[in-house]
């Protein structure tokens, strides 16, 4: 079935003009049309532009023009600017916003021929675990469907997990691709900070927030990465790095690969998720790599220093929306004061005004140094910890989430229970490294990801150790019931 | 009033002359139609990010070494947040803990031709906010962007200005220095160039500071010291009158020429900064340092005590002559052509009629309807003694009227001073005889009537005897009586 | 260290957010528990410790070269605007 070819095959076939991106395009949008409604992993359609983009990319094939990405269809988290398609950021206060713009991500992947489908939901404004918070309902997890799919990008997951999509971008501030990747059986990669450029990316967190990808293997993801990946003017945090073969050394055997099993990811984990952790390990071992063990003392800090770092972030970010030049304006103001409470009081949902309200507290006048400054000691604690592991072993390995999915509504009465799913993952942004999430196996019939975290730029290495998994493996081919 | 110390400190406001703005490419120009010069970076857009301009940076170095302050080799930019529609990200991208000048001096002369070291507390770099307008809307106010994002030079002093004058004087110097620098333009009706006054008053012989209040955007010399005479005078009565003063944000109406408080302001706020994510700290080192230095002019200080000791004038004209760079090269240029040992006469000239021309027409010097070299061809003539100086001022309003040179007119208006001796002789018998009564008044010891002579003779020539000439004949004709 | 309706109250204030009377107990509660939570951080010695504002610690500011990228294009970002006249953003009057 289509749906279940690898990026490389579907582009094999496009090359040979066996199937038409055209074509192509009509099998996802009918998918979608007939799958999607159960998930609700859409905000927006774009099946005509869809079809427009894939016939421009037919005739690019036509003339002889070849590519990994030409003519494959993919759908972007709509924290993605599209130029002249609306941008909500799962969010009221953007329902009726149409971006002017594309984000740099989405002009290089339409450059390098993907074809969008539509965008995809997301908790709003990126701020959630679970894809509960997003003004356009929460998306199910096709695994099961009382269950979510993870967060915040959960609609990307979830519609890569069902086939709906080869791929899909998404963004990463505290495991928002990492996490649902775990939770959905896909494979979710976050780049190191400054890989990816930020512009035209709503912003959350600006010194967590990166660009990443959802695919179903790991070459998949390494083809994404490399039309997403590079320097961008626009974006002062991008970083002018040169942007290696990601797909070149993704066969390289893993003989001496040093592999650091992080104690404080391992202490209390549960017996059925550190079993399939051991069973990764030994397929590692057994492909040559060694383990040992590396301590990151103050790696337990990391979610109280995420939030108040992103909170922190996040409220000076969204003072933008103010209803005053574009997004959710009340009805009739009677003063300023009443245009800016009221707009943004009924256009941000409980979670983001929760986040903005702490991140206000957290800056405030009085509160800056216990809270907002120590923060920023600890993270350096924790990326100095980070960079000494590396100093001995080449990559840290985990598990990605402390369960399987959990069920919708379970946690959202305390956010913070819906904090501590982070666990993992938050420690990879704040330190600014890259990560990666591959599937590796089953817990009471839900998948479950194994998470790989590498020093800054070592995508390759990261790709080339979870393709080499994928190679000894099979969780990544497991699809969900009803989506074969 | 006598029993009180006034301590004043100015923040000048000034915009630096770059042709786009600190964060985006949008153009800085004045007078464009509302919003044409607002792209999505200062519009705010969701997903936008700021880039610095270089020259923003150089311009403030320069500032930096032209007051001897410390250039810092890293600074941040920090984000100062409050809602106000004129800011459209809802926070000031400015710099808060490391600006990127530190401590300075500058020395500054006053009315009375001491000089005054005022310490430059610190200047930094930061963005402009938009504009509200409220002609023409019913209960509405209207925002232009077009000036947001603009570079602002943030000059802080320390309070060391004790008086309104040393306030002005102050306030005129960083005005020079900028306008030499051309760093900005000091348009202070296009608001390029800004000042808030704190206002404080202390008992005479008190270290301890007394409350003060800003005087927010004076953009004139004249509003400063009238603004700053009301609010010293309003702080002494309340007081006197056993208030307090509170520290707030006041506006200078000029119109009733008082200070009031202003409104929207008079919460207290709390600006929360903190370093702004999507900006990595400047660092400046020295070779950046050193390409600035090379682009410095000579100061204004320089530049006076230059034309001091070599053209020997005293140090209020060398002030004077040095207030702008162009009025100093316009001096030169005329030093150039009628010799440095006339410096003294061009002094004069440039100083009174030229600039007595200038202020009437309200034009820059640039403009000016007489250049250098035809200026120096009017103080020929003086040097030579074709006219004498009262004459010369005739030929000057000519040659600004008509545009002409100096000869032309001379010619035309038969202005030529009368030289022959025997002349001149002539005339004065012709008076003497034509007054009998005043010789013998005058012979017989009333010696002011020697002026009245000369008036006649000056009368009967047109004017065009020359004076030294006609003082010594006549002199010698009236003979006996009078000490003339 | 719990906070209070007054707090809250400040904060959504500072934060230009209405919150209704049903609403602000259930704020009031999640707001203080989060910074229980994070108060953690407090009991961490963190002394010598440089403050890390970007994972990209070394890394400095890019400098762009002054020249003007931008035409006029109001008429396209105006499209979203909710109020516009005469090529100003309109918002309720403002007081000085």
């Amino acid at each position: 079935m289509l749906h279940n070819l690898f990026i490389g095959e579907l582009a094999e076939r496009l090359a040979k003009r066996q199937i038409s991106s055209v074509e192509l395009t009509r099998h996802f949008l009918s998918r979608i049309e007939r799958l999607n409604p159960a998930l609700n992993a859409f905000i927006t359609l774009t099946a005509e532009r869809a079809l427009l983009d894939a016939a421009a990319a037919d005739a690019r094939l036509g003339s002889g023009e070849r590519g990994p990405l030409l003519g494959i269809p993919l759908i972007h988290k709509d924290i993605f600017c599209t130029d002249g398609v609306k941008t909500s950021c799962g969010s009221r206060m953007l329902d009726n916003f149409v971006s002017p713009y594309d984000a740099t991500v989405v002009a290089r992947l339409k450059g390098a021929g993907t074809v969008m489908l539509g965008k995809s939901n997301m908790d709003e404004f990126a701020m959630g675990s679970s894809n509960e918070t997003s003004y356009y309902g929460p998306v199910k997890n096709p695994w099961d469907i009382s269950k979510v799919p993870g967060g915040s990008s959960g609609g990307s997951a979830a519609a890569t997990a069902a086939r709906l999509t080869p791929v899909a971008t998404g963004t990463d501030t505290g495991g928002s691709i990492r996490q649902p990747a775990a939770l959905t059986g896909v494979t979710g990669l976050k780049p190191t900070y400054g890989r990816v450029s930020r512009f035209g990316m709503i912003a959350f967190a600006s010194s967590l927030d990166q660009a990443g990808v959802f695919a179903r293997s790991a070459s998949d993801a390494a083809a994404v990465l490399q039309a997403m990946a590079g320097f961008d003017p626009r974006d002062s945090t991008s970083v002018d790095v040169p942007v290696p073969d990601y797909s070149k050394d993704l066969g390289k055997p893993l003989k001496g690969l040093k592999i650091g099993l992080l104690r404080e990811f391992f202490d209390g984990l549960e017996t059925r998720n550190a079993a399939l952790i051991e069973d990764a390990l030994n397929i590692y071992t057994g492909l040559g790599a060694e383990t040992r063990e590396v301590s990151l003392p103050h790696l337990p800090l990391s979610v109280p220093t995420y939030y108040v770092v992103a909170p922190a972030e996040c409220s000076s970010n969204l003072s933008r929306f103010d209803g005053v030049r574009f997004g959710h304006r009340c009805e009739e103001p009677k003063d300023l004061l009443d245009l800016y409470k009221r707009s943004r009081g009924e256009g941000f949902g409980a979670e983001v005004k929760r986040r903005i309200m702490t991140g206000t507290y957290v800056l405030s006048a009085g509160y800056f140094d216990a809270y907002y400054l120590k923060a920023q000691k600890a993270r350096r604690m924790i990326t100095d910890d980070f960079r000494a592991a590396f100093e001995k072993v080449d990559l840290v390995i985990g598990p990605t989430t402390p369960t399987p999915a959990f069920g919708i509504g379970a946690k959202m009465n305390d956010p913070v229970l819906m904090y501590l799913n982070d666990i993992y993952t938050i420690g990879a942004n704040l330190a600014g490294l890259p990560g990666v999430s591959v599937p590796c196996g089953f817990v009471e019939g839900l998948p479950m990801g194994l998470q790989l975290i590498g020093p800054h730029f070592a995508e390759a290495k990261l790709l080339n150790a979870a393709h080499q998994y994928q190679q000894a493996t099979d969780w990544h081919k497991h699809a969900p019931r009803g989506y074969e | 009033m006598s029993n009180w110390e006034v301590v004043i400190g100015l923040e000048i406001h000034a915009q630096l002359a770059t042709k786009s703005k600190i964060f985006s490419g949008s153009p800085t120009a004045y007078g464009a139609p509302p919003n044409t010069q607002a792209d999505l970076v200062d519009l705010a857009y969701p997903g936008v990010l700021p880039v610095l301009n270089a020259r923003a940076v150089q311009m403030a170095v320069k500032f930096g070494l032209a007051v001897d302050a410390t250039v810092a080799s890293r600074s941040v930019f920090a984000r100062k947040n409050y809602f106000y529609p004129d800011l459209p990200k809802g926070y000031q991208i400015s710099q808060y803990e490391l600006p990127v000048v530190a401590r300075g001096t500058l020395k500054v002369m006053l009315d009375d031709g001491s000089v005054k070291t005022v310490g430059i507390t610190r200047a930094h770099l930061e963005e402009d906010a938009g504009k509200s307008l409220h002609e023409g809307l019913a209960h509405a106010t209207g925002i232009d962007l077009n000036r947001a994002g603009t570079p602002l030079l943030e000059i802080v002093s320390e309070p060391d200005m004790r008086s309104a004058k040393e306030a002005v004087a102050y306030m005129k110097k960083i005005h020079t220095l900028v306008r030499y620098l051309e760093i900005c333009d000091g348009n202070m009706q296009e608001g390029s160039f800004r000042c808030d006054a704190n206002v404080s008053v202390r008992p005479k012989g008190q270290e301890k500071f007394g409350t003060r209040a800003e005087i927010k955007n004076l953009n004139s010399f004249r509003f400063v010291e009238k603004a700053i005479h009301y609010e010293v005078a309003r702080q002494v009565e309340l007081i006197e009158s056993g208030g307090k003063v509170v520290q707030e944000t006041r506006l200078y109406d000029s119109d009733k020429d008082e200070t009031r408080s202003m409104r929207s302001k008079e919460e207290a706020n709390d600006y929360r900064y903190f370093p702004d994510p999507d900006l990595l700290p400047v660092v400046i080192d020295e070779m950046f340092i050193a390409a600035v230095r090379a682009t410095l002019p000579e100061l204004p200080d320089q530049k006076a005590a230059r034309f001091a000791k070599d053209f020997a004038l005293s140090a209020y004209d060398a002030g004077v002559l040095s207030a702008s760079r162009e009025l100093g090269a316009y001096f030169e240029a005329v030093i150039a052509g009628i010799g440095a040992g006339h410096a003294k006469l061009a002094a004069n000239w440039v100083m009174g009629e030229l600039s007595s021309a200038l202020n009437r027409d309200n034009v820059d010097i640039e403009n000016s309807k007489v250049n250098p070299r035809q200026l120096t061809g009017l103080l020929s003539r003086i040097v030579d003694e074709t006219i004498s100086g009262k004459i010369a001022k005739e030929v000057f309003e000519a040659m600004w009227s008509e545009g002409k040179a100096a000869d032309a007119i001379i010619e035309a208006k038969g202005l030529r001073q009368i030289t022959d001796s025997s002349a001149i002789e002539g005339v004065i018998d012709a008076v003497i005889a034509a007054n009998p009564k005043q010789l013998a008044d005058y012979r017989s010891g009333k010696d002011k009537l020697f002026g009245f002579f000369v008036g006649q003779v000056m009368k009967a020539t047109g004017g065009k005897a020359n004076p030294a000439q006609l003082n010594e004949l006549l002199k010698t004709k009236l003979g006996g009586g009078g000490n003339a | 260290m719990s906070l209070t309706r007054q707090d809250v109250e400040k904060i959504a204030h500072l934060a230009r957010l209405s919150i209704t009377e049903q609403e602000m107990p259930v704020y009031v509660t999640s707001l203080s528990s989060i910074v229980d939570f994070v108060d953690e951080l407090s009991r961490t010695d963190t002394s010598g410790v440089q403050p890390m504002a970007h994972p990209l610690d070394g890394q400095h500011q890019r400098l762009r070269a002054d020249e003007v990228t931008e035409s006029d294009s109001r008429e396209k970002y105006q499209r979203n605007a909710p109020a516009v006249a005469a090529g100003l953003y309109v918002v309720p009057r403002v007081i000085e």
